[in-house]
């Protein structure tokens, strides 16, 4: 469990980019913090791993503060994945994987052992183990990352934007990818994401966050979609439109369900 | 310094000459660097060529230069054209390179919405990629004004004048207040020099200045790094 | 291209290649001032460099220096060092180390700079030490443009070393001044040629080991890349141009 109490995270040329941010993160889930740019949702999440320090305010893990924890070694304890994959281009993809525990002291062997089980969970194909980050596509990149956040095995993992770079298609397959790996690993996830799509596909808990870091809601999709808090949450997840305002219409005696320009999607089952 | 007081006029003098043979490789090395470096630029042939052989030119050292010049141009030994020729062999050298990488760096988005626009080849390169790629061009202008005045004192190795006469002369008369003279005059004259290049550019690309030119500062950053590397 | 034969002539004469003063000695002086300056403002610019490319901090301060220090002309610092410390191959082995910053110093920054800040930034993430994020990732990836700037160092002494004779220094350049003195224009060319041909193989040498240097990895993506980024994915390797080549 991860809990912000009250945090504040000025920048030294002054902006506010979280205000009196106080949320508390459940262990072994999914959640989700979405907002667009200038929500300090990237802050929010650099602030687990002190990749960006508070100003004010408190952040545990499990009940312990974790300014009383050196930084390098919370990081080593937490999972990160990031945009643009982030892999040491000099490396290749076995040794990226590999990267925290040998920095952990593990030998050599067993980790690159436990790095090439890692590409299997992800679903690469060990033959990739041994070519360089640039010799692979955007998509599996961004898998060799979600890898590499995996490989100290850690509790947390932090995950910014990880799927933002790559085409709709591979997407989508990244995001069933993530699903089935969440399902076999139950981690404490943070996912931070500027699509809401995403965030109710893939959250347990999705937290939607105004600027300045300020909660609009939070709750599991159903209850954001139910019943939005007011009517900034409305317009973003889009509520009175497309696919979000479906209504049933009876069509040769099924009940088909259609959208708000009156496109069907879909048929409910009785 | 009572010799500096002493003798000011020939500081004044040695000054001037240096400036004067200083001007012409720095102008004359921007002039025919830019058809070579958008040669360079725009044929990959071409390129590999051009770029080794500015950078072979480059390697040789100044004073086997100046000395090999004029058996081969036919020059008098002591003709201060040699110091120009040479001098401005090593301008070409540099900015070659430096006008082919400040032609490369402007955004191909741009370069393509010129030519829908319907610029002609020749009116693209003058209104557009010219003026973009200015701020690389001016930071190897600027590296190439440094070298330039701080290589002319060479010349005087070989019997060139300049203000190196002030180091030669100093070191057999033992009077260090001479040869610090120099050093500070051809200081001096780097500045300026480097003063009027700047303020020339800004003069002129005034687009530069604004702060939404965050990237391009960048590049300029980056090219000037790698001019000083060179 | 009879005077080069001259020169050629004067270089190959077997008198020039044994006793005291003779071509080997000289060259191995003017290589001992390249190679010693070198490495003594190696040890002082790329620490310096590294700090400077690593914190971010001091990097205009650094480019005032390297400029600055650029616009000093070689041969009058060598002659007011030569005068205030005496003759020798002191004063020239100063002149030339302050040559060498410069280029090694701005290679050292430039290097580190030009490290993807998302790559230096996902290795802090992971749990790196700024020690480790310097010597695992920065120094790795920054290493081509941090050899440049010890090449161009390397270039420019090895070209101006050729003045140490003013500081009765030794070196390839006292050919040159006896070639003045005694009005013989195939020793100055002779010399001349001696001087270039090292420069070129200097040149040829660290050129292949900058190749040799650069990480696998970045040379893998390369093709696509030099495409897009012309600029940065081939840093620039000239060679000097500085006072007394």
């Amino acid at each position: 469990m991860i809990e912000f109490t009250a945090v504040t995270k000025q920048f030294s040329d002054g902006t506010v980019a979280v205000d009196e941010f106080s949320l508390v993160i459940p262990a072994r889930q999914t959640t989700v913090l979405v907002g667009s740019s200038g929500s300090g949702k990237t802050t929010l999440l650099r602030m687990i791993n002190r990749m960006v320090e508070k100003t004010s305010g408190e952040i545990e893990i499990d009940g312990e503060s974790i300014y009383k924890l050196n930084p390098v070694k919370l990081r080593r304890s937490i999972g990160y994945v990031m945009q643009n994959s982030g892999l040491l281009p000099h490396r290749k993809v076995v040794d990226n994987v590999a990267t925290v525990p040998l920095l952990n002291g593990v030998k050599r062997a067993d980790a690159r052992q436990a790095a090439l089980a890692l590409l299997d969970t992800v679903g690469l194909d060990r033959a990739l183990a041994d070519r360089y980050p640039s010799q692979l596509s955007g998509g599996q990149q961004q898998r060799v990352g979600v890898a590499r956040g995996l490989a100290a095995d850690p509790n947390i993992l932090l995950m910014d934007e990880p799927f933002g770079a790559v085409d709709p298609i591979v997407r989508a397959e990244l995001q069933q990818e993530l699903v089935r790996i969440q399902r076999d690993l139950g981690k404490t996830i943070v996912f931070v994401t500027h699509d809401i799509d995403e965030a109710f596909l893939l959250g347990d808990q999705v937290v939607l966050l105004e600027k300045g870091g300020r909660i609009a809601q939070a709750g599991t999709p159903a209850e954001i979609l139910s019943k939005p808090a007011n009517d900034f949450v409305a317009t973003f997840i889009g509520a009175d439109r497309g696919r979000r305002a479906l209504k049933v219409e009876v069509v040769n005696g099924r009940n088909v369900v259609v959208d708000a320009d009156g496109r069907p999607t879909g048929v409910l089952q009785s | 310094m009572n010799w500096v007081v002493n003798n000011f006029d020939l500081i004044w003098q040695l000054t001037l000459i240096q400036v004067t043979l200083a001007i012409p490789p720095i102008i004359l090395g921007f002039i025919i660097s830019l058809p070579l470096g958008w040669v360079a630029n725009r044929f990959k042939l071409t390129r590999g060529v051009l770029l080794t052989v500015s950078g072979l030119l480059y390697t040789i050292p100044s004073l086997p230069l100046f000395i090999a010049l004029p058996a081969i141009i036919g020059t008098g030994i002591l003709d201060p054209i040699n110091v120009v020729v040479g001098l401005t062999i090593y301008a070409v050298a540099l900015m070659v390179r430096q006008t082919a990488d400040a032609l490369a760096s402007v955004d191909p988005g741009t370069r393509q919405a010129a030519t829908a626009m319907g610029f002609s080849g020749w009116s693209r390169f003058w209104r557009v990629e010219f003026p973009l790629s200015g701020p690389v061009l001016l930071a190897g202008i600027r590296v190439v004004s440094v070298s330039t005045v701080s290589l002319v004192s060479i010349g005087s190795v070989i019997g060139v004048t300049s203000l190196g006469y002030l180091f030669l002369n100093g070191l057999q008369r033992d009077i260090p207040g001479e040869v610090i003279s120099g050093i500070v005059a051809t200081l001096v004259i780097a500045i300026v020099f480097d003063l009027v290049l700047v303020f020339i550019g800004r003069l002129l690309m005034p687009w530069t200045r604004a702060d939404r030119a965050r990237v391009s500062k960048r590049r300029v950053r980056e090219a000037q790094a790698e001019a000083v590397l060179s | 291209m009879n005077f080069i034969q001259q020169g050629f002539a004067w270089i190959f004469d077997p008198v020039r290649w044994s006793g005291p003063g003779d071509i080997p000695s000289r060259i191995l002086e003017q290589l001992g001032y390249t190679f010693g300056a070198v490495a003594i403002a190696a040890a002082i610019a790329i620490p310096l460099g590294l700090l400077i490319g690593h914190t971010g901090k001091g990097r205009d301060v650094a480019v005032a220096l390297s400029g600055g220090l650029r616009a000093l002309p070689s041969l009058g610092l060598l002659i007011i060092f030569a005068l205030a410390i005496g003759i020798g191959f002191k004063a020239p082995l100063l002149a030339f180390v302050i040559l060498a910053i410069p280029p090694v110093l701005s290679g050292a920054y430039a290097g580190v700079e030009a490290v993807d800040k998302r790559t230096v930034d996902a290795a802090r993430a992971m749990g790196m030490t700024e020690w480790q994020v310097l010597t695992k990732v920065e120094v790795p990836l920054g290493a081509p443009l941090i050899v440049a700037g010890i090449r161009s160092g390397i270039l420019q002494v090895v070209a101006t070393a050729t003045l140490a004779y003013f500081a009765s220094g030794g070196a390839l350049g006292v050919f040159i001044n006896d070639g003045l003195v005694t009005r013989d224009y195939n020793e100055l060319l002779g010399a001349s040629i001696l001087v270039t041909a090292l420069a070129l193989v200097l040149e040829g040498i660290f050129a292949l080991l900058q190749r040799l240097i650069v990480p696998r990895g970045v040379t893998a993506g390369q093709i696509a890349e030099v495409r897009s980024r012309p600029t940065r994915s081939r840093p620039t390797v000239g060679s000097p141009i500085q006072e007394g080549k």
